[in-house]
């Protein structure tokens, strides 16, 4: 019995690993699909941004109520998975405990370490489920969170409430055992056999283990993702100063040449190319690497000002759109083993002008981004393509464009006049 | 005001120790010209030679390029470095955190290096320095003021604090709104939106913003911003305001506080 229940954990421990391998390489293909970009630089500074950012968890302490229960479950998370160590020797050696014996009380205190943790998950997780499903609050309950994504959300809250059940359930259920707070449970199984209880010990184990194997299947087909990818997207996200708008080096090469001739070269082979993007194949990798990391939280929505008086943009569409395109057309890909064109683009398939119109530029969602994703920048690339693609500006821009061309300045007044204001 | 050029420095041989970069709004904007005459006359009191570009000064190409034509920024800003590259200038102030942010992030990849400050981080310094002697019990003193951040000074380039430390050297009772510092709300006129009408919503962002600075019940609202100077007198106006209180630029409340 022991040894076929061996053989099948490793069977389903090697499926488990396979299949969450084979999804994490289909997004990282996925991520690529976006232009490639280089950012090596600053190698300590990006560590930084990891360690305060990703693994410190610096700008959700802006708001600290979700912070300090994000914590319960972000370093609840992290320290249970040690005892994962324990469960995947005990499953692959038919042995109960393994670690027991070479601890001796400090695997009791160990253990009950783990079960306090796994209460205060359990309240992390239960006051997440009312904010969002009671209490309804604001940043849950935009547009773009009705439907497919409100379900996402609560799907990661059952399966993260199950697995802390399980967890008190089985420590609860074993007789040899006297946990902090698993012991309070032992009353549920009173009038049961030894047998019983060992049986049931043996169905929570397993479930338990089952439990965070379909948990890790589940991640990457979920906004959950970002347990992982804020890690990288820490380090890749930018350090220059957040006003700075992304040089268009091609665009500068033009201009160069229209205005100093001598230095075009006489003939250009190079293949006609399309300014700003227009799906995202056109953005950054790490606009998609953003796009993957979103976990639509919707802090950045929350405070963008465009979005607070009524205007159809919230960033966090932007992200949760880019990652939609990116897996839809990665699915093309996987199918058809290429990209075909499907009629459909990020820009008004997607995104709608309306809502790149409304951009005031802010930086307000960067700046409340806790794991440094930039929506401005894809607003960005968007607009771009959509004025110099498309010619698509509001009649008001396109005086304005007008003006700056013909008279240096915004408005039409007299380049003349500029410095009329030292003689008034 | 004389007010003396690039050009006039260059033709006596000589160069001044600063660039005053007075940005469209500031030329052109007649609320915005009383910000820059109240920054100049600041200067000239503290005897700190400067000049402006003059007619040769052009747009940086901010609004340009943040909505999204990238070329129309580009001709501008190839322009504008060539200008101060064969001035060989070195040191900038502007008035305009839009243009700062521009001049300082954004130009030095287009072969444009140059030490850019925006005036409330000048003005602060040159306190700091001695420089700039306030008078005792100045008119501001123990008046109750708001300062709004404006995006590309704060956010963007992250000051938030020069613009606080000269209102405190003014001796102002500082109120800050719920949105401040890195949860500021933009007034609205940023990414070019000051060039159109707004989309379609349920209000405009400087009543919003309008709105929160009035109710700290601030008789001044401080700003750093042409734009934002604008954008939050429209506000205050909307709620019938403006006779009660005054949207007023960091320079100019210093200017009528010197000794």
């Amino acid at each position: 019995m022991v040894l076929v229940q061996q053989v099948l954990f490793l069977l389903v421990s090697i499926f488990a690993i396979a299949l969450f391998a084979r999804k994490i390489s289909s997004i990282r293909k996925a991520i690529f699909l976006g232009k490639k970009e280089s950012i090596n630089d600053r190698k300590a500074d990006r560590w930084k941004q990891v360690l305060f950012l990703a693994l410190g968890q610096k700008k959700m302490f802006k708001k600290p109520i979700p912070a300090i229960l994000h914590a319960f479950v972000y370093v609840g998370f992290i320290l249970i998975n040690i005892e994962v160590v324990e469960i995947l020797v005990d499953g692959l050696c038919g042995t109960e405990r393994a670690f027991k014996p070479y601890l001796g009380g400090l695997y009791t205190v160990a253990i009950s370490f783990f079960e306090i943790l796994a209460a205060l998950v359990l309240v992390g997780v239960i006051a997440f489920w009312i904010r969002r499903n009671i209490l309804k609050l604001k940043r849950f309950t935009s547009p773009e969170l009705q439907g497919a994504p409100l379900q996402d959300a609560n799907r990661i809250l059952y399966i993260e409430i199950v697995l802390m059940s399980m967890l008190l359930l089985m420590n609860a259920a074993d007789p040899e055992a006297n946990f902090l707070i698993s012991q309070h449970l032992k009353p549920l199984f009173s009038n049961w056999s030894e047998s019983t209880t060992h049986l049931f010990m043996r169905i929570t184990w397993w479930g338990h283990i089952l439990g965070i194997f379909a948990f890790l299947n589940y991640l990457p087909y979920s906004k959950h993702l970002h347990i992982i990818m804020a890690f990288p997207n820490a380090y890749y996200s930018r350090l220059d100063p957040q006003g700075t708008v992304a040089n268009m080096p091609e665009i500068q090469q033009e201009v160069l040449y229209m205005m100093e001739p001598a230095t075009a070269p006489a003939t250009t082979d190079a293949a006609p190319m399309s300014f700003g993007a227009k799906d995202v194949t056109d953005l950054s990798w790490k606009h998609l690497l953003d796009a993957f990391s979103c976990t639509e939280c919707g802090r950045c929505t929350e405070q963008c000002p465009a979005n607070i008086t009524g205007k159809k943009l919230s960033p966090r569409k932007i992200m949760m759109d880019t990652r939609d395109r990116a897996e839809e057309i990665s699915a093309q890909m996987d199918k058809q083993g290429n990209i075909t064109p499907d009629g459909k683009s990020l820009l008004h398939n997607y995104i709608s002008v309306e809502e790149l119109r409304a951009c005031t530029t802010c930086n307000a969602c960067v700046e409340a981004c806790p794991v440094g994703i930039e929506p401005l920048s894809i607003i960005m690339q968007l607009r771009r393509n959509l004025i110099m693609e498309e010619s698509n500006a509001p009649q008001e821009w396109n005086m304005m464009f007008g003006n700056i061309e013909n008279n240096m300045a915004p408005w039409k007044l007299s380049p003349d006049d500029r410095d009329a204001w030292t003689q008034s | 005001m004389n007010i003396k050029s690039m050009a006039a420095f260059a033709a006596e041989g000589s160069s001044p120790e600063i660039l005053f970069w007075v940005g469209c709004a500031g030329s052109f904007d007649q609320r915005a010209q009383r910000v820059t005459k109240a920054f100049a006359s600041i200067l000239e009191k503290v005897g700190l030679s400067f000049a402006i570009l003059g007619k040769e000064e052009m747009c940086t190409g901010d609004p340009a390029r943040r909505s999204g034509n990238e070329f129309l920024f580009q001709m501008m800003a190839y322009n504008n470095i060539q200008t101060m590259n064969a001035y060989n200038i070195k040191r900038i102030v502007t008035t305009c955190p839009h243009c700062f942010n521009v001049l300082k992030n954004e130009y030095p990849a287009l072969g444009g290096n140059y030490e850019v400050v925006h005036h409330t981080t000048l003005i602060q310094e040159l306190i700091n320095d001695g420089r700039i002697q306030l008078k005792e019990g100045g008119s501001f003193k123990g008046k109750r003021i708001t300062y709004h951040d404006s995006c590309y000074l704060g956010r963007a380039n992250n000051v938030y604090e020069a613009p606080r430390a000269v209102l405190e050297a003014l001796d102002v009772e500082l109120v800050e709104m719920k949105r401040c510092r890195t949860n500021g709300l933009c007034c609205g006129a940023g990414g070019a939106q000051m060039f159109k009408e707004d989309e379609p919503g349920t209000t405009r962002i400087n009543f919003e913003r309008s709105e929160e600075a009035l109710a700290t019940g601030a008789s001044i609202i401080a700003s750093n911003c042409p734009f934002c100077t604008t954008m939050l007198s429209d506000g205050v106006k909307k709620f019938e305001q403006e006779d009660n209180v005054q949207i007023m630029d960091i320079a100019e409340l210093v200017a009528a506080s010197l000794k």
